[in-house]
């Protein structure tokens, strides 16, 4: 039974990209373009090396992102803020890296703890102005991503860039030392016998994605802090009855939402870019949204979501040399994020069904039950 | 079962069911269920919780349709497939939990759905007239501009009963209207009740209050066990012998048979006034003492303040004076955690809305209010396996009726689903138990197995607040009776002499006392 459902709930993504790969199909089709030959060519490019190196480069700030978002969404909260709360704490994390000088790890465990704390600050603002003026949280992150995008170009132009050598127009922190940087992967290539392709790095903050998604598992399923966050998301009233401060939650759970918000884009900061520019990268706070409902707020659906994600930015690369529009590819990200949310609501259903059938026959040898309007209502 | 005067077989009835059986998995919610209703009477469908009246009102209006029987409108059998077919027939239905747009004005709910049109735009004019019309004809006047939100309860009822008489209806059902009302509310619907019924409109009364079924009917039609009874006139009955046709032929009293009343103070309430955020004075220098063994039985009228009481002593909503002390501790303004840390059990009135994870599996639900150490947690970490073999404890002792600890919630039936949620505060033992609504919309068997549960639980020392619409369950229960009435206790009794009409005069306030407590 709970094999079954758990098949089932898989069943959910699947049909979602099958769908969306259709959509792209008939995309194609209608410009005159070959859906199988732009499937295979993608599949192909991402098969390399470096398109792999390329795809966990991209999705392991995703999935963070996509943690974030999900540990509001699992009390019922929307952070929509971490577009503006990571961004934020990339500034401050990459300026205090440039400023500071300490041993290696001792270097970066400050930089973490400064994205950390900035992160969940931000992201703490919306918590409090529900709590205290009853401010939605939709609302004020939104508004808080505004105000941190101005404070970021602001801060950024006017206090904290290096100044730039004569005909560099670009506007950035100062460059990060080595010890405040994180080690990459590719020795670990290297030590397998594959050669890193040139250019390529292997961002080794992939580790601690993966260490945050494991925490993420075990604090929300299974500390008691993660089973009050589930309950005040499932049923507040029911969650206040048994003892869970609604006000003191919300706090909580904004407060670690932007903490791992902070750390969304702490990986390419101090292992590819080592200062903040204003090309610094964008959109990982929104497209952590997508991919926590692609995923279920599942930590292992999640990373597929983020991988697949990483997959098909990277696989578009190919798709202009091929003169098919690499749009398509933006066109299935957006079908997938729509039809997996339909397709869920589909599949819940179903099981609830089934469940409430299972649960009838097991028990239907005493008919005495004469209050039935509920379940069946 | 039929009318039981000559005179009115001549007349067609305005509705009558016949035969209707209808069965859900695993049980039958209405048996060979015979109804027969004349124009212009208010009839009165009575039973107990779980006794099969709310599916028959679904059937007749639409809702759910039946296995086997037929419906007869004015003489005519229907067949409903949706409540839109009632509704094309005459049929109306007031539901106990309004249905009603707060930001909206009377006029604009009242149209809602089937809004009179001119082009495109709508006639709000012609509306507004015809809704003045119906309610001065009716005796139901309500301003049609005021917005809902700023109405009363009771006239809110009134829109809810305007919006199906504006849709035409002829026979209106109504879904225990009084659960909601306070009684000066009860007296004015059943004002207007008599003003509809003068004016030729049917209504089908549902309700478990023998009172007020006694004051308002012209017949009573009893349900038990998903069939109907009896069919009987108020003048030929007692709320006595409905009760008796309502439960079967002996009342399953569960009378205390020996006290088990210490002198060990368990819970202490001293002065508890609360304000609600209006600034309403909701509950009022509320003093009472429970000891170890003891049952305290709280009678009134839903909606006396009872809610704010239970939330009050666990911490849910702030005291603004007065004391709470449990086992001699003050617990007054403690965080919830606290208070249920140091022993205090809760069984809330509402599951659905207090007491239950729906979605998530039943070992999750029996840990509920209980996430603060063993069997559910091991140090920081929750313990799945403790936590699975408590589930499969409360599934045996308390005989619900599941198959298995990892079965979402909402799989179980509302009786399995209350059992649930009795047995995991019962096996937690706690010093203070507070019981509201324990045996609502359960069933006679599970019914009993909760009374049996709360016997054994005081004869083991637990201190109980027992709050119940109930009447029969707070006589034969509780060691002492109090009465709440608009958010003050008013009567202190001794239910081993107090009979259901005394105590239903005090829930009333026809009846005074001082109150000695």
């Amino acid at each position: 039974m709970r094999w079954r459902t758990a098949a089932l709930r898989a069943l959910a993504p699947i049909t979602a990209v099958v769908f969306a790969l259709l959509v792209a199909s008939v995309a194609l089709v209608l410009v005159d373009r070959s859906p199988i030959t732009a499937f295979v060519e993608m599949a192909k490019f991402a098969a390399t090396l470096k398109s792999f190196i390329s795809i966990m480069n991209r999705a392991y700030p995703l999935y963070i992102s996509a943690i974030a978002v999900a540990i509001g969404f699992k009390m019922g909260l929307f952070n929509i803020g971490v577009e503006g709360q990571y961004l934020f704490a990339s500034l401050l994390a990459a300026w205090v890296a440039a400023s500071i000088a300490l041993p290696a790890p001792l270097h970066v465990l400050v930089v973490l703890l400064v994205a950390v704390v900035v992160g969940s600050a931000w992201s703490g603002i919306a918590g409090v102005l529900k709590v205290t003026r009853g401010v939605h949280e939709v609302i004020s992150t939104i508004m808080l991503n505004f105000i941190a995008f101005g404070l970021v170009s602001w801060l950024l132009a006017n206090f904290l860039r290096q100044e730039n050598e004569p005909g560099d127009l670009i506007i950035k922190t100062a460059e990060i030392p080595a010890s405040g940087r994180f080690p990459s992967l590719n020795p670990l290539l290297a030590a397998i016998g594959l050669e890193p392709p040139r250019g390529s790095v292997w961002q080794g903050f992939l580790v601690v994605a993966i260490l945050l998604g494991i925490g993420y598992y075990f604090l929300v399923w299974r500390t008691r802090f993660g089973y009050e966050l589930r309950a005040s998301g499932i049923n507040p009233g029911a969650a206040r009855a048994a003892g869970v401060d609604p006000d003191a939650m919300v706090i909580k759970t904004m407060l670690l939402s932007g903490a791992f918000a902070g750390l969304v884009a702490i990986g390419p900061l101090l292992g590819f870019f080592n200062r903040y520019t204003l090309d610094f990268p964008r959109q990982l706070g929104f497209i952590g949204i997508g991919i926590a409902l692609l995923g279920r707020n599942h930590p292992l659906g999640m990373f597929l979501g983020a991988v697949l994600w990483g997959f098909m930015d990277r696989s578009a690369q190919i798709l202009d040399l091929n003169d098919i529009p690499r749009e398509i590819v933006q066109i299935m990200q957006g079908v997938i994020v729509l039809a997996v949310v339909i397709a869920y609501e589909v599949v819940t259903r179903f099981v609830e069904r089934e469940q409430v059938k299972a649960a009838a026959a097991a028990t239907a040898t005493e008919a005495t039950e004469a209050e039935v309007g509920e379940v069946s209502a | 079962m039929e009318a039981t005067t000559g005179t009115r077989e001549a007349v067609i009835p305005a509705v009558e069911l016949v035969a209707i059986t209808k069965r859900f998995p695993g049980v039958i919610a209405n048996q060979d269920v015979h109804l027969r209703v004349m124009p212009g009477e208010v009839h009165a469908v009575v039973g107990e919780n779980g006794a099969g009246k709310s599916t028959l009102m679904k059937i007749l209006y639409g809702m759910q349709q039946p296995d086997e029987g037929s419906i007869l409108v004015g003489g005519q059998e229907r067949r409903f497939r949706s409540p839109k077919d009632a509704i094309d027939v005459g049929i109306g239905m007031v539901h106990q939990h309004f249905m009603l747009a707060d930001n909206l004005t009377v006029l604009e709910n009242v149209v809602l759905g089937s809004e009179p049109a001119k082009g495109i735009a709508l006639d709000f004019v012609s509306a507004r007239s015809d809704i003045v019309e119906l309610g001065d004809r009716y005796g139901l006047a309500v301003d049609p501009d005021v917005l809902v939100e700023e109405l009363a309860v009771g006239e809110r009822q009134r829109v809810e009963i305007l919006k199906v008489l504006y849709r035409g209806a002829q026979i209106l059902i109504l879904d225990e209207p009084t659960a909601v009302l306070v009684p000066q509310e009860v007296e004015e619907l059943f004002e207007n009740l008599r003003g509809l019924k003068d004016e030729g409109v049917t209504i089908i009364f549902i309700s478990h209050k023998l009172d007020e079924v006694l004051a308002i009917a012209d017949r009573i039609t009893v349900m038990r066990g998903g069939r109907t009874v009896a069919t009987v006139a108020p003048e030929e009955v007692d709320a006595h012998r409905l009760a008796e046709l309502m439960v079967g032929s002996e009342l399953p009293t569960p009378e205390i048979r020996e006290s088990t009343v210490t002198d060990v103070v368990e819970l202490d309430v001293q002065g508890l006034t609360v304000t609600n955020d209006e600034g309403r004075t909701v509950l009022e220098d509320v003093s009472f003492v429970i000891h170890r063994g003891e049952v305290v039985g709280i009678a009134g009228v839903e909606g006396n303040g009872q809610r704010e009481l239970v939330d009050a002593l666990v911490g849910i909503v702030r005291v603004s004076d007065g004391r709470v002390l449990v086992g001699g501790e003050d617990v007054t303004n403690r965080p919830t955690a606290q208070i249920r840390q140091l022993g205090v059990g809760l069984i809330p009135e509402d599951r659905h809305r207090q007491g239950l994870l729906l979605p998530s599996p039943l070992w999750e639900n029996a840990m509920l209010g209980h996430q603060f150490g063993p069997p559910f947690m091991s140090g920081p970490w929750i313990d799945r396996g403790g936590a699975r073999s408590r589930t499969r404890e409360i599934i045996d002792r308390f005989g619900v009726k599941a198959p298995g600890p990892d079965v979402p919630a909402v799989a179980l039936s509302g009786g399995n689903q209350q059992k649930l949620v009795v047995g995991r505060e019962m096996i937690a033992q706690p010093q203070v138990l507070i019981a509201a609504q324990p045996t609502r919309g359960i069933d006679v068997g599970a019914q009993a197995a909760v009374w049996e549960q709360l016997r054994q639980a005081r004869a083991a020392g637990m201190a109980i607040l027992l709050i119940s619409a109930d009447l029969e369950e707070l006589i034969g229960l509780s060691d002492t009776l109090k009465v709440i009435l608009r958010g003050r206790l008013v009567a202190t009794l001794d239910p081993r002499s107090v009979t259901p009409e005394e105590l239903g005069g005090y829930m009333t306030g026809v009846r005074s006392q001082e109150a000695t407590a």
